[in-house]
């Protein structure tokens, strides 16, 4: 055992030296593996940052939430099964919230109407275009993801009253007003005013597509007098009551809403349940494809910098065959000049990943303070994923020649000059 | 090259007990289609406290019979035992152990690890036998002073003279205190002067009780050991004391 130990302190001390001696040389095939390195360890962050954004588009739309709507979310190619379908109607959000309150152990918290459309907000000479502007009563306060910056959601009492009272998103306030509160001001809407009594904070964009921040929440008996329900946009949130039992609480909607809308047995469902999970099941390939072709491209100049590690340690071995030849006679038994080639490549290779991985960094740091908005996210489980990458290929790659190294015959290898 | 006269006073120790006997070996290599017969049939018994030369021109099997000696080959068929073991019979790491424990090496062209310095170059053999730091560092220094390179420990192969190096080289092969100490033409690639002095320091060894193996192409250098086997054609020509 304690040969072993010997053997290796040995090992590793002829290696730096080895290093030391051919630092040309060593520094080079280092920077095949340094590319290798921080391009893998880039794909890596990226791959991190991607799969991070996507998480906090999804957590807007709420993983509590279900979307009772027409169409089903993502492309349809059997559009001739949907469009006649009913829209989702006031009454049955109503309707759906007396069976929940009448099921015992409902999964099913509340049921929330809402329309929505893009229209233009005014106020003073400031005007924002395309805000997406929802109706929907009070309820829609245990729906919203977002806190609020200021003020607060209109009441119940605000909302049945149909008063002409709205919450902006944060880019829509500050737009309007900038540098000062938009709580208490007036905006136009369709030449209509509404006062100003919340303001949402800053949420993002729901994966970099449309912005969350650019949206107004009114009262839905505002919206319906003054802008009309159309049909085919309108949709019921379904709060659930676990997040953990959205199965459940899925089966148990799809029997709620086949009640509230009167189907036979047999007959199909004549609406879509949406949520963030269908979401993510439709991204999840294209994910892991985009993760798995970038793994494999960058991994491919990683392969270059193991095959620069295993040219040089075979150039090593026949350099150093006649010290092989002196090591064996000496009693040096297979595994220890094993040993001692492996652990040059491996050194050189945990170099060029310790490098790697500080260029990285560097990069990252980088990139996030010129583009905060760019998703790259370093990690400590990537330092420990790439260091084990870096060392594995110094094993892979050395192995070959070191092996070679191990298995000269002792006379051959002292009679080589 | 006049061989010089036996000197008259050195002294021919008692042998001590069989190291190596070797009966009846052969080593047989293929070239292509050729086969070559290295050694066709060598017989022979080497005792602890022995200086033995091997002689013989090139292409008698000289140097095959060294790797043999020197468990760095083993023979294609006979017997070969060194101190009751069946080395014939040995794979690659148990080879490796009897050269590390039983044998010094001594090689024309010194060996030594040029990034190394002295000491560490003599503590090699000590690392593959498994010693603790401590025991290495005092066994290699001891085995330097023992050589008169006290104050060259800390030198390496390049900061020192051709002689020194094969010192350093001696040393090593001394510091495991191995059965036999094997050199392969020893002062090949130093000069006659500092050649002498090598030659001396080894009879020095043999005085302490040493078994020496000297392997050799130069009449006057194997007239310093006590007994020559000269090879030919890989058989033994004559095995006897030096006259």
């Amino acid at each position: 055992m304690d040969r072993i130990l010997y053997e290796l302190t040995e090992s590793v001390r002829i290696a730096m030296a080895q290093v030391r001696a051919n630092k040309m040389r060593s520094a080079l095939t280092g920077l095949g593996v340094i590319i290798g390195i921080v391009a893998v360890t880039l794909m890596g962050t990226a791959i991190r940052g991607i799969d991070i954004g996507f998480n906090k588009s999804l957590a807007m739309l709420g993983d509590d939430i279900v979307y009772v709507q027409k169409w089903p979310w993502g492309n349809v190619e059997d559009w001739w099964n949907y469009v006649d379908r009913p829209p989702m109607k006031p009454e049955d959000a109503v309707a759906l919230n007396r069976i929940f309150d009448g099921t015992v152990n409902s999964q099913l918290q509340l049921a929330v109407f809402s329309d929505a459309r893009q229209i233009a907000v005014k106020a003073g000479g400031e005007s924002v275009s395309g805000v997406y502007t929802t109706g929907a009563n009070a309820d829609f306060s245990q729906i919203l993801v977002a806190d609020f910056e200021e003020g607060r959601m209109y009441t119940a009492t605000e909302s049945d009253a149909a008063r002409q009272v709205c919450v902006l998103g944060f880019d829509v306030a500050h737009a309007l007003f900038p540098g000062r509160s938009a709580v208490n001001q007036t905006v136009i809407v369709q030449g209509q005013p509404f006062t100003v009594i919340g303001v949402l904070v800053k949420q993002g964009s729901f994966l970099g597509l449309f912005s969350m921040d650019n949206q107004m929440i009114v009262p839905l008996g505002a919206y319906r007098k003054y802008f009309g329900i159309r049909d085919d946009n309108t949709q019921i949130q379904v709060k659930v009551k676990d997040k953990l039992k959205l199965q459940e609480a899925r089966e148990e909607l799809t029997g709620a809403l086949r009640r509230v809308r009167g189907l036979a047995p047999g007959e199909r469902d004549n609406f879509s349940l949406n949520g963030g999970d269908g979401f993510k099941k439709q991204l999840d390939p294209i994910k892991q494809g985009i993760a798995f072709a970038g793994l494999f491209i960058t991994g491919l100049s990683l392969f270059v910098g193991a095959i620069g590690i295993m040219n040089i340690t075979f150039v090593s071995v026949r350099e150093r065959t006649k010290e092989i030849g002196t090591r064996k006679a000496l009693g040096a038994r297979r595994r220890t000049i094993l040993l001692q080639f492996l652990i040059e490549a491996v050194s050189i290779c945990a170099a060029g990943g310790v490098v790697g991985l500080g260029v990285t960094y560097g990069l990252c740091l980088g990139v996030k303070t010129a583009m905060p908005s760019f998703p790259l996210e370093f990690s400590v489980s990537l330092v420990a994923t790439s260091m084990i990458v870096a060392i594995a290929t110094g094993i892979i790659s050395g192995f070959v020649p070191a092996l070679g190294a191990s298995r000269l015959d002792p006379v051959v290898a002292l009679r080589y000059e | 090259m006049t061989p010089p006269a036996p000197v008259e006073s050195r002294t021919v120790r008692p042998v001590g007990p069989l190291v190596i006997s070797i009966e009846g070996v052969t080593k047989l290599y293929h070239m292509g289609d050729e086969t070559i017969h290295a050694l066709r049939g060598v017989s022979l018994e080497i005792h602890r406290n022995e200086y033995l030369a091997i002689m013989g021109p090139s292409g008698s099997g000289k140097s095959t019979l060294m790797n043999m000696l020197g468990c760095l080959d083993t023979p294609t068929s006979g017997k070969y035992e060194f101190s009751g073991q069946n080395v014939a019979s040995m794979v690659d790491d148990e080879l490796a152990d009897i050269r590390n424990r039983e044998i010094g090496f001594v090689f024309q062209t010194f060996n030594l690890l040029a990034r190394s310095d002295a000491l560490k170059n003599v503590e090699l053999p000590l690392i593959y036998a498994g010693l603790p730091p401590q025991v290495r560092h005092e066994r290699a220094t001891a085995a330097l002073e023992s050589v008169g390179l006290g104050n060259r420990v800390h030198h390496k192969p390049n900061e020192l003279s051709g002689g020194q190096r094969q010192r350093v080289a001696i040393a090593r092969a001394l510091v495991n205190r191995p059965s036999i100490i094997l050199a392969d033409e020893p002062t090949g690639n130093l000069d006659s002067k500092t050649g002498v002095e090598i030659m001396e320091l080894f009879e020095d060894l043999y005085e302490k009780g040493n078994t020496l193996i000297v392997v050799t192409h130069e009449e006057s250098i194997a007239r310093h050991a006590r007994r020559i086997i000269r090879l030919r054609d890989g058989l033994i020509e004559s095995d006897g004391p030096v006259d």
